[in-house]
């Protein structure tokens, strides 16, 4: 009977891990550690430089072409660097290495859905956004919709999601810096916070995309400099590291195999299809597609960013198997020194603890540094993306109607980013006690349900009117927030009840045919003149969506 | 005026053949992707024990060269598409434009 209630336990447990590697680092409250100084002098150096970009970027920014999308001139290798940095937040290091530990297989089978994503926005979104869009994704779904409802529409979206991730990153934030670097959780939100506004409101999209490019690499190079080290540890032999992982993790032969964690064919599909179509919908994402010149440029964006994400996801494996044998067998890292137990700061720590017994303090530092810088990076991404969907979106489209001049857009756009800073720090402290896991769902969640089907069916097809595009737009987004809320990580997790109402982690499989059925529904039965109108310039933007003709930039540059 | 062009573009034959040819190549590398991807987590989930057989003598087992197999594989895919994106299809999108602009002569 106890032995059921620790596996169920542990299980859970595991499913939590799954939940936060979504988006967010060590969402567990963590223990202020002793002050660690390498790890700031290289903070400091990475906030150095970063500043120095910013303060050139600065200079450069002058349109409002400039300020979202870096005036288009980013080439597709920068751009997918970049790209692939927007994706691979702090989480994606520390959870997945943490998940690998525990899990084995089953994370791999999770980071093959994260990857999933890349291919299929290539293939079928990829160059059309790059031929329609100008600043926001909201350009391209109310490209022949109705301007006011439909922009609107998608920047309550692009928000919504912009502020859940941003919750989860910066108490991700708090509790890793002071973990890692003996700072206090308030200290490390505030100065999170300042960066990323002087980042975007100075440097505009030029600064946030170097700071990115800068972060990718760094992440790449320390993720492999670790792993390298660690497996030498085995001779570079997979069979001598298996043998050894097998030998010593409790799941022995079951490490290598589907476990309990994908074993709900609901639950594995649901959770799929969030990760691989909330990629599509990810404001921050999408928003690079328009920094770059044209629609080859876009393609090989994508080309670079599947190309580093898919081999890091590698790295991550072998990282957490070495982990294993080198971490799990240490008693220095194990609370009171019981190998086995507690693994000193959580499990979140392994990829750290795995730095420093290959590496030493340096590379601990090192490690430490980059998953600050990451976290720094990716907010500074999301505040754009945010930044925008106010002035571009809401304040220089539905308000002014089009009736503003560039600076004034621009100046909107900087005042905006610094409020998103203040409300990020603000929630940021708000929730620090909180297991905010659950956003990372809704974000993912309301990105594959409530931004992308619009999205997807505004350049696909031609009967989509601004009545479906709203039904589906608010009821996707609706349905994502109600089922994360009666799903365990909020119903449970954060309310206290027993049993969650819906049983799935994700809402993607119910949420997104939902908003597509919302879309055919109220469209076809849309008869007004306005609707026949939107149907009839469909044909125009097919063609151009095809041949990139009139698209932004394609002739200035 | 750039409705005017669009209508020409619409009406050259080359049009119809690049718009065919893209969709066809997409749709089917989505379709491959997919139907690989959502067949391993059916896998995953109603017959588990097909990915842990072991590869000859050694600890690799089908599950891991599976997704590895995966990994390369749709990246490779991409590559392939981007290739002939980016040589074939913007070629006959150059020709295509060229020959609308000049219809308009």
């Amino acid at each position: 009977m106890k032995k059921t209630i620790q596996q169920c336990a542990a299980a859970f447990a595991a499913l939590g891990a799954a939940a936060s590697a979504l988006a967010g680092p060590a969402v567990e409250i963590t223990q202020k550690q002793p002050l660690n100084v390498p790890a700031i002098v290289m903070f400091a150096v990475f906030v150095g430089l970063t500043l120095a970009i910013t303060y050139w970027a600065a200079s450069r920014t002058k349109t409002a072409s400039d300020f979202y999308t870096a005036g288009g001139g980013i080439t597709g290798f920068q751009n997918g660097l970049a790209m692939a940095g927007d994706y691979m937040s702090a989480a994606t290091l520390l959870g997945l290495t943490a998940m690998v530990y525990t899990n084995g297989y089953d994370a791999y089978l999770f980071m093959i859905a994260f990857f999933v994503g890349w291919p299929i926005i290539l293939f079928l979104m990829a160059e059309r956004l790059r031929n329609l869009g100008k600043f926001t994704f909201a350009d391209i779904t109310s490209y022949r919709l109705d301007q006011g409802s439909v922009r609107t529409m998608a920047a309550i979206g692009s928000l919504t999601v912009v502020c859940f991730y941003l919750i989860v990153q910066m108490v991700g934030a708090g509790q890793l810096i002071k973990l890692l670097f003996g700072l206090d959780y308030h200290i490390a939100v505030i100065v999170v916070g300042c960066l990323m506004v002087v980042y975007v409101t100075f440097g505009g999209m030029v600064a946030t995309t170097w700071v990115q490019i800068i972060k990718a690499c760094l992440l790449l190079f320390g993720g492999t400099v670790i792993t390298i080290l660690a497996f030498s540890q085995f001779g570079f032999s997979f069979n001598l590291l298996a043998a050894k992982t097998i030998e010593l993790h409790k799941l022995k032969d079951l490490l290598y195999t589907p476990g309990k964690l994908l074993a709900d064919p609901i639950n594995a599909i649901s959770l799929a299809m969030g990760l691989m179509f909330g990629l599509a919908g990810l404001p921050h994402i999408l928003m690079r597609f328009f920094t770059v010149n044209n629609a080859k440029e876009a393609r090989k964006s994508v080309l670079y960013a599947a190309g580093f994400v898919g081999f890091f996801f590698n790295v991550i494996l072998l990282m957490g198997l070495c982990a294993i044998v080198i971490v799990g067998t240490n008693p220095e890292f194990f609370e009171g020194g019981t190998v086995g137990g507690k693994i000193i700061g959580g499990g979140n720590m392994v990829a750290m603890h795995l730095a420093k017994a290959v590496g030493g303090n340096l590379l601990l530092g090192f490690l430490a540094a980059v998953a600050f810088a990451t976290i720094l990076a990716v907010v500074s991404g999301l505040a754009l993306a945010g930044a925008s969907a106010i002035s571009h979106d809401l304040y220089a489209r539905v308000i002014k109607k089009g009736n503003v001049s560039e600076a004034q857009e621009i100046k909107v756009s900087k005042m905006a980013s610094f409020g998103i800073g203040l409300i990020a720090v603000v929630l940021g402290i708000a929730f620090e006690k909180q297991n905010v896991a659950f956003m990372a769902a809704l974000a993912f969640g309301i990105a594959a349900a409530g931004n992308f089907p619009v999205l997807f069916l505004s350049m696909y097809w031609k009967d989509l009117t601004t009545r479906g595009a709203l039904a589906a737009g608010y009821g996707g987004l609706t349905a994502a927030v109600v089922l994360v809320v009666l799903s365990k990580s909020v119903w449970v997790t954060v309310f206290g009840y027993a049993t969650p109402i819906f049983p799935y982690d994700q809402p993607a499989l119910f949420a997104m045919p939902l908003a597509f059925l919302l879309a055919y529904v109220f469209s076809v039965t849309d008869k007004s003149p306005r609707a026949a109108k939107e149907r009839a310039a469909f044909s125009d933007q097919w063609v151009r969506a095809q041949t990139g003709f009139g698209a932004d930039g394609a002739v200035s540059h | 005026m750039s409705s005017e062009m669009y209508a020409r573009i619409r009406e050259n034959p080359k049009f119809k053949e690049l718009v065919s040819k893209r969709e066809r190549l997409a749709w089917t590398l989505t379709g491959i992707v997919l139907v690989l991807f959502f067949g391993l987590f059916l896998t995953v989930a109603f017959n588990p024990s097909v990915l842990a057989i072991r590869l000859g003598e050694s600890f690799v087992t089908t599950g891991l060269a599976i997704g590895l197999a995966q990994f390369v594989l749709f990246w490779v895919l991409t590559a392939v598409y981007v290739k002939r994106a980016n040589s074939d299809f913007d070629a006959l999108t150059e020709q295509l434009l060229r020959e609308s602009l000049k219809a308009k002569k």
